[in-house]
């Protein structure tokens, strides 16, 4: 094992990607996958912060049963841009193009991604639609809920469904320029012994994230493109007058917008796959089978997305093979859950942050998956369908799941991204808050929407008044939980202690390398000899041998 | 390392890497453009099944020999961009550049009569809008023909239009001798994507033009 000291023998500071070249050129036109993550890093944390204000504006609305602070069309532009900014500019780009742009390299042995350029041009990408987005944020926005459900958004809304529209279609374009990637470096640029098996299974993880990339984004770009040349020309593909089924629409937006459901999951699952083995010093049990449930749920996740539509219009028959197909994708699911705490069984645990988030995931995920089973089936569905049950539910996998996941990681791998640590006490903290304000932010809505109350209304009966302020202060609770990191991380890139190589003893290539790593990755090319998770990390047991 | 092995990027480690990424990546943009495509088939296939006897009538007002010719056309363009990849590939850049710059040209003839097309559609009313008009039966199913038409086409253009520009600047390219027979890649690429766009209209010239005109 080689590994080069963060100073050199002279005392002189080393070089590594963040000190090679300064200055803002340096950054903005820059190759290198690491500092890519980094651009990656503070944009889709504007876009989190701006869609947290918003959901802060609308829990703020809803802790009480009138309509107080806004009338029912600037709501309806608020939850709109919430799951616009959200989904779009958050989630799906969120752990791939930071964690995976930054790791995939590193822990597969390879200098860059195979496309340099066009990984930073899928970040100019992404910016431009962001830009696209936010400018008709403030001329108006759109209300049309982020789904762009037809003939509503073309033929009656007058909002900016078109700017909107254009933003999420460029966009899509970094997000399959990065699945592609992903792919053909994860297939091509593997060091000398790196077999499939020997991957970390975050990388299979983005693997099978990157599969559904590559098919799902372009039918929801063409389904955008369709709306956005019958909002221009006033005629198309959606239009009832000529026959056009808005049902199609559906069908087309639920073939990627499903899928994207796993977007967001699948490479937090891969981060908790590397968490769980790393801080219970065991191999992940049934590795394969972690591995393949990826590919799986990508697979399957491909063959569900009628069941976003049992009650709109969709034959029965079709709708029974939906249900079923959906209940299906709980057995991958369920393998990933059930290996996770087999390796846990057991295990030397140590309570660092990282594990904590990662902890924090697997319970709310489970929950978040579980209703999911719940609501694949028809009848429960048709009862709780557009109340807040389905909100409860997918934001205990949007938030719980990725959010924790993405959380969780970042903690995980900060002292390599930046070679800082951060405060031990305040980020267990802000596992813990992040943790509680969830659950009672969302928690209330799984009986609100049980009880009835539908979603994307701004005012609601009294009764539901006690279980909505409760939501409302869990909201505020989660907000602080997600203000601490901001604020630690901040100060430790400047602050915080230097981070050892290997600070958390994990096996895996990327922490063979320094903190942070050199400009190529590795001083010596990285040459692999076992398969991962060879916990527990014997001294002499190297990982890496260098040639 | 670009000193003893030249058009070698730093991060790969041979050539046959490269070689490999490139074609790989290219090969995964071609699936992603199926899908892309894929929406707008799987609406035709709908709108077919579901108004049959409209899409008949709609398909009889195209031009088929103006069609068939741009088909020939096509196929033509494909076997002059094959022989300039294979130019690329034995270091006969200037040959390649010749042969790309006729695939420009048989791709221009090809959008000049689409042009021509659309611009029969213009004069007798069948641009789908508030000034569509159409004599006979289900005239809006008809329309719905139209949309189908000129969104499946007009994609089709746009990409012909991206490739020529693209096929441009590799003839300029390959005329300075910048193909290699290690690394020919972006010429290869262009090629792929090429033939992609080819085989695109090879689907929707029997789908608008053919399909139920006997």
């Amino acid at each position: 094992m080689t590994t080069t000291p963060s100073t050199l023998p002279d005392g002189g500071p080393r070089t590594h990607y963040l000190n090679a070249a300064y200055g803002l050129k340096s950054w903005l036109l820059t190759r290198d996958h690491k500092r890519i993550a980094l651009l990656y890093l503070v944009s889709v944390s504007v876009f989190f912060a701006l869609g947290g204000f918003m959901a802060v504006l609308i829990r703020m609305e809803l802790a009480t049963p009138e309509g107080d602070f806004f009338q029912p069309d600037i709501y309806n532009r608020l939850f709109t841009m919430h799951g616009v900014l959200m989904i779009f500019f958050f989630l799906i780009p969120g752990i791939p193009a930071v964690l995976g742009n930054f790791l995939i390299p590193l822990m597969i042995g390879a200098k860059d991604l195979a496309f340099p350029r066009i990984n930073l041009f899928s970040w100019y990408l992404y910016s431009i639609g962001g830009a696209l987005t936010l400018w008709a944020l403030l001329h108006g926005g759109v209300d049309t809920g982020w789904t762009f459900y037809t003939p509503l958004s073309t033929n009656y809304v007058s909002t900016s469904v078109l700017t909107v529209g254009v933003g999420i279609f460029i966009a899509g374009f970094s997000s399959i320029l990065t699945g592609l990637n992903f792919v053909v470096t994860i297939h091509r640029m593997r060091a000398p012994g790196m077999t499939w098996f020997r991957l970390p299974l975050f990388v299979w993880g983005h693997y099978a994230t990157s599969i559904i990339q590559i098919l799902g984004t372009p039918v929801v770009a063409i389904t955008i493109l369709l709306i956005a040349a019958e909002r221009v020309f006033h005629v198309g593909v959606f239009d009832p007058k000529i026959g056009g089924d808005p049902v199609l629409f559906q069908h087309l937006f639920w073939f990627y917008s499903h899928p994207a459901v796993y977007i967001m999951i699948l490479p937090a699952m891969g981060v908790i796959s590397e968490l769980v083995a790393t801080f219970s010093r065991k191999p992940i049990f049934g590795y394969k089978f972690v591995a393949f449930a990826s590919i799986g749920i990508a697979v399957l996740g491909f063959l569900v997305w009628g069941h976003h539509m049992f009650v709109a219009g969709q034959s029965i028959y079709a709708g029974v093979i939906f249900s079923v197909l959906s209940m299906l994708v709980a057995v991958p699911s369920a393998i990933k859950v059930f290996n996770w705490t087999a390796t846990l069984y057991k295990g030397s645990i140590s309570w660092d942050t990282p594990m904590l988030y990662a902890l924090g995931f697997i319970g709310l995920f489970t929950i978040g998956g579980l209703t999911g089973v719940m609501l694949a089936t028809l009848g429960i569905d048709a009862h709780v369908h557009d109340t807040y049950f389905i909100i409860a539910h997918f934001h205990y996998i949007m938030v719980g799941g990725a959010i924790m996941g993405y959380l969780g990681g970042l903690h995980y791998w900060w002292p390599k991204i930046t070679g800082r640590m951060y405060p031990v006490f305040w980020s267990k903290l802000s596992a813990l808050v992040v943790f509680v304000g969830f659950n009672v932010t969302f928690f209330p809505q799984f009986i609100l929407g049980y009880l009835g109350m539908p979603r994307r209304y701004h005012s609601y009966p009294p009764e539901f008044q006690v279980l909505n302020v409760m939501s409302s202060a869990g909201a505020t609770v989660l907000g602080l939980g997600y203000l601490m990191p901001l604020i630690y991380f901040t100060w430790s890139m400047r602050y915080g202690p230097k981070a050892p190589a290997n600070p958390w003893g994990a096996t895996g290539l990327e922490w063979q390398t320094t903190s942070p790593p050199p400009v190529l990755n590795f001083e010596t090319p990285p040459v692999v000899t076992t398969a991962p998770y060879t916990y527990p990390v014997a001294a002499n047991a190297p990982e890496v041998r260098s040639v | 390392m670009s000193e003893d092995s030249p058009g070698l990027a730093h991060h790969f480690d041979s050539y046959e890497q490269q070689k490999d990424s490139a074609t790989l990546g290219m090969w995964t943009f071609l699936v992603t453009e199926i899908l892309f495509f894929g929406g707008l088939f799987a609406a035709y296939g709908l709108y077919r099944t579901s108004y049959p006897a409209a899409f008949r009538a709609g398909s009889h007002e195209l031009d088929i020999t103006l069609g068939c010719f741009n088909t020939v056309v096509l196929i033509a363009s494909s076997l002059t961009m094959a022989l300039a990849v294979r130019g690329g590939q034995t270091g006969r850049g200037k040959l390649a550049s010749v042969l790309l710059v006729l695939t420009m040209v048989l791709g221009t003839v090809f959008l000049v009569v689409k042009g021509f097309e659309y611009h029969d559609k213009f004069v007798h009313h069948h641009i789908p809008g508030p000034s569509f008009h159409f004599e006979g039966p289900e005239s809006n199913h008809v329309q719905m023909f139209f949309v189908l038409y000129f969104a499946m086409t007009g994609l089709h253009a746009l990409h012909m239009i991206i490739g020529i520009l693209l096929v441009g600047y590799v003839a300029k390219r390959a005329w300075s001798g910048a193909y290699t027979p290690q690394n020919y890649n972006f010429l290869e690429g262009t090629g792929l994507y090429w033939h992609f766009v080819d085989l695109v209209w090879i689907f929707l010239f029997p789908l608008l033009y053919l399909i139920g005109r006997h």
